[in-house]
């Protein structure tokens, strides 16, 4: 869950209207933003922070074979539930992989599609745009060789008057069991002092 | 977003979390030890065995109200990535709005600090603490010199906040076109419709008995009266929380009322409760705080000049001065967007300086604060009762009264919905009271701010804070205000000036809360 963000170019968004963009007193109801990725990405997760966009709709560009295929992986998904009203307009959304129609596998390019049809709002956009991959199966992580040559060799210790190791083991397994049963049962309840070592004496406010 | 089985165990280990360490969690594990001498257990079934037990004796009900608590003041879900402050209030201008306001209100106490040169906080002196401690049951017969103190903010002033409050994303022309809102408030948050209020408030509806109209003289109590009394008894020696709030929607009888609301707070008169009321009474008797002061006059104002009221003003300074110091109180800024207001101190060694809360519970009380705990007097009459009624009920409803927050509880939602609901409904009213420039928020708001603690004559407000309790939202009151608008109607279409509209809404003591909530909710046309 905490992987890392692929790094992406996030080109600013177009509006699509009817009209003179310039001259045309509307707003525009739609607005496209095309994100590139460096590399071919299997998408697990894209995360953002709507502002006052209604509906939202996916779109992506796969690399499969030698061609480029674009796909729809969502369509029209509400993030504001009253186009008219504040509700769910600066919420954080995350989009992940089983919710989308397609696999988003080998994806290049990301397709944003934004639409708010109510005239209420000026602007409305989405921010803080991030895309995270699955987990990778293959890791590079591979466990270094001296740790598989783990497992000891069974061989009867020579213990010299010392305790029987079994024994110590086991009492130093008890102690601990006690000091997590200690530690679980620490309360979240404060003990509400409000005064700093007796005295409370307050002066002035600060203006943080 | 995460997925429901996701969000679930987040919130299972929550709640866990915060009732660990309890003094209920300390009571199970004392009941189940000693369910094991029990003759009935085996080893085979410890387990299950004991689970049977503790049902049988009542102790899983008190657990699932203890639970069931926890649910009404357990903070909004966030997504993983979103801020706390965001989880708090998602809208940036209203965090602003809010952060603004603060700075006022502290401005405001620093300054009246400054020129009266009293400190914020102090300790008392041992003669005066005995003097306190004789004097603890009868602090209304005090008439200290409260002239110089002023109250730090009223809810006029409150109401300029919300008018001035604006999306910058959002383009508001000055004429009055078909598209625009006629109200003060400005913002766009959902509402709901009256269609949406019916589905949501169905046993208010008129095929439902209520308390405030079938218990009225002439209609036979077999009708409905008796049926529900029997009934609320039932729920009562059941002691189930989530029970009682259902049946609190149709109102609760005098006599059971204290034992119903109490019941759905979750709140107990066991030991601990009481030794927690007496830790915080000598804590009002060790230290003196400047806001002690704001709260007397705020009595002497408001509850003392009550004729309801007037005969509880003890009770009012013994609830309140305890409430300035419960820090258990600074939990419910988990959910709520405002912060406590925060001081630097010298700590007693003077090597370094620390942020401490102030006053401790981190609530400036304001003018007609008292007016919450008042009609709570005519239910309890042991501080101890009182005061954690009180107290649960602040960390639920009443704090969403004076703070900036889009939350559909909270007072700027809660204006939105009174305005829209006249809007919609009474248009030549509202049209009309706008052309002589008597904006109805501006008769309204002192209702609302207060939820008609001091309005209502008290048996009235009573059924109107069942209502709330039963369905877990300040809601009402903005349907009431449009109701008692809607009542006056005819009046009010006769007035030429704010003062007259005023005059006509001054007195609502007469005014019987349920018919005029029901008429509006459900019969008129849609």
């Amino acid at each position: 869950m905490s992987a890392k963000a692929v790094s992406c170019t996030i080109k600013s968004p177009v509006a699509l209207q009817i009209g003179d963009a310039v001259s045309d007193s509307s707003r525009p109801g739609v607005y496209i933003t095309d994100i590139t990725l460096a590399e071919p990405v299997n998408i697990q997760e894209i995360s953002f922070k709507n502002y006052y966009t209604a509906y939202v709709t996916v779109r992506l560009q796969r690399r499969q074979g030698g061609s480029a295929k674009w796909v729809t992986c969502l369509r029209n998904y509400c993030l504001m539930s009253n186009p008219h009203a504040e509700a769910g307009s600066h919420d954080y959304f995350s989009i992940y992989r089983h919710q989308m129609l397609t696999e988003p596998d080998s994806v290049t390019t990301v397709r944003l599609i934004l639409r708010q049809p109510s005239s209420e709002w000026l602007n409305f956009s989405i921010e803080e745009i991030n895309i995270y991959p699955c987990a990778k199966e293959d890791s590079e992580r591979d466990v270094p060789a001296w740790i598989s040559t783990l497992t000891p060799v069974e061989e009867p210790l020579d213990l010299n008057g010392l305790p029987d190791p079994e024994t110590v083991s086991s009492s130093i397994q008890q102690m601990w069991a006690l000091t997590e049963i200690m530690q679980a049962s620490q309360t979240a309840a404060s003990i509400g002092r409000f005064d700093v070592d007796g005295s409370y004496d307050v002066k002035l406010l600060s203006y943080t | 977003m995460m997925d429901e089985s996701a969000e679930l165990s987040v919130s299972i280990t929550q709640i866990v979390q915060r009732l660990k360490g309890t003094h209920l969690h300390s009571q199970l594990e004392k009941q189940a030890k000693e369910c094991l001498h029990k003759p009935e257990i085996k080893l085979e079934t410890l387990k299950d065995d004991v689970r049977r037990l503790l049902k049988a004796s009542g102790w899983e009900r008190k657990l699932q109200n203890a639970v069931y608590r926890e649910l009404h003041i357990l903070p909004p879900p966030g997504h993983p990535r979103a801020p706390p402050e965001h989880t708090k209030e998602p809208l940036a201008y209203m965090r602003k709005a809010q952060v603004n306001w603060e700075k006022r209100i502290l401005k405001s106490l620093n300054s009246m600090c400054t020129e009266l040169g009293i400190p914020l906080a102090r300790k008392r002196p041992v003669p005066e603490q005995n003097e306190l401690t004789n004097k603890w049951n009868e602090m209304g017969t005090d008439e200290p010199d409260l002239s110089k103190f002023r109250p730090v903010y009223a809810p006029k002033d409150f109401l300029e906040v919300f008018v001035g409050l604006k999306n910058p994303n959002n383009e508001r022309s000055e004429d009055l076109t078909v598209r625009s809102h006629w109200g003060l408030i400005q913002v766009s948050l959902n509402g709901r419709d009256i269609p949406q209020m019916r589905e949501m408030y169905p046993e208010l509806g008129l095929t439902y008995g209520q308390l405030g109209i079938d218990d009225h003289t002439h209609v036979p109590p077999d009708l409905f009266e008796s049926e529900h009394i029997h009934i609320g008894k039932k729920v009562v020696s059941e002691q189930d929380s989530a029970a009682a709030q259902q049946y609190s929607r149709q109102g609760c009888p005098t006599g059971l009322r204290a034992q119903l609301w109490s019941l759905i707070l979750n709140t107990t008169n066991d030991p601990e409760a009481i030794t927690h009321y007496e830790q915080l009474k000598a804590r009002v008797i060790h230290h003196d705080l400047l806001v002690d002061n704001l709260i007397y006059k705020d009595v002497k104002l408001t509850a003392s000049n009550d004729d309801y009221y007037f005969v509880f003003e003890d009770y009012l300074y013994q609830v309140l001065l305890c409430f300035s110091r419960d820090t258990a109180v600074l939990e419910h800024f988990n959910y709520n967007c405002a912060s406590p207001p925060k001081s630097c101190m010298q700590s007693k060694s003077g090597s370094e300086q620390c942020a401490v809360v102030y006053p401790p519970n981190g609530v400036i009380p304001f003018h007609g604060f008292s007016m919450y705990v008042a009609p709570l007097c005519f239910l309890y009459n042991e501080p101890s009762k009182l005061y954690s009624v009180f107290r649960e009920m602040y960390i639920r409803y009443f704090f969403r009264l004076h703070s900036v927050s889009s939350h559909p509880s909270g007072i700027v939602s809660l204006c939105l919905q009174f305005e829209r609901l006249l809007q919609t409904h009474l248009p030549q009213l509202f049209y009309h009271l706008r052309e002589i420039g008597a904006q109805p928020l501006r008769i309204a708001f002192k209702w609302i701010v207060r939820a008609f603690s001091g309005y209502l004559s008290t048996d009235q407000l009573l059924l109107l804070w069942d209502r709330i309790l039963g369905y877990d939202s300040l809601e009402i009151v903005a349907v009431l205000a449009a109701a008692v608008f809607a009542f006056r109607a005819e009046n009010l279409m006769e007035v030429t000036s704010l003062a007259s509209a005023e005059a006509v809404l001054a007195d609502l003591s007469t005014l019987k809360v349920m018919p005029l909530l029901q008429i509006f909710l459900f019969a008129t046309s849609v």
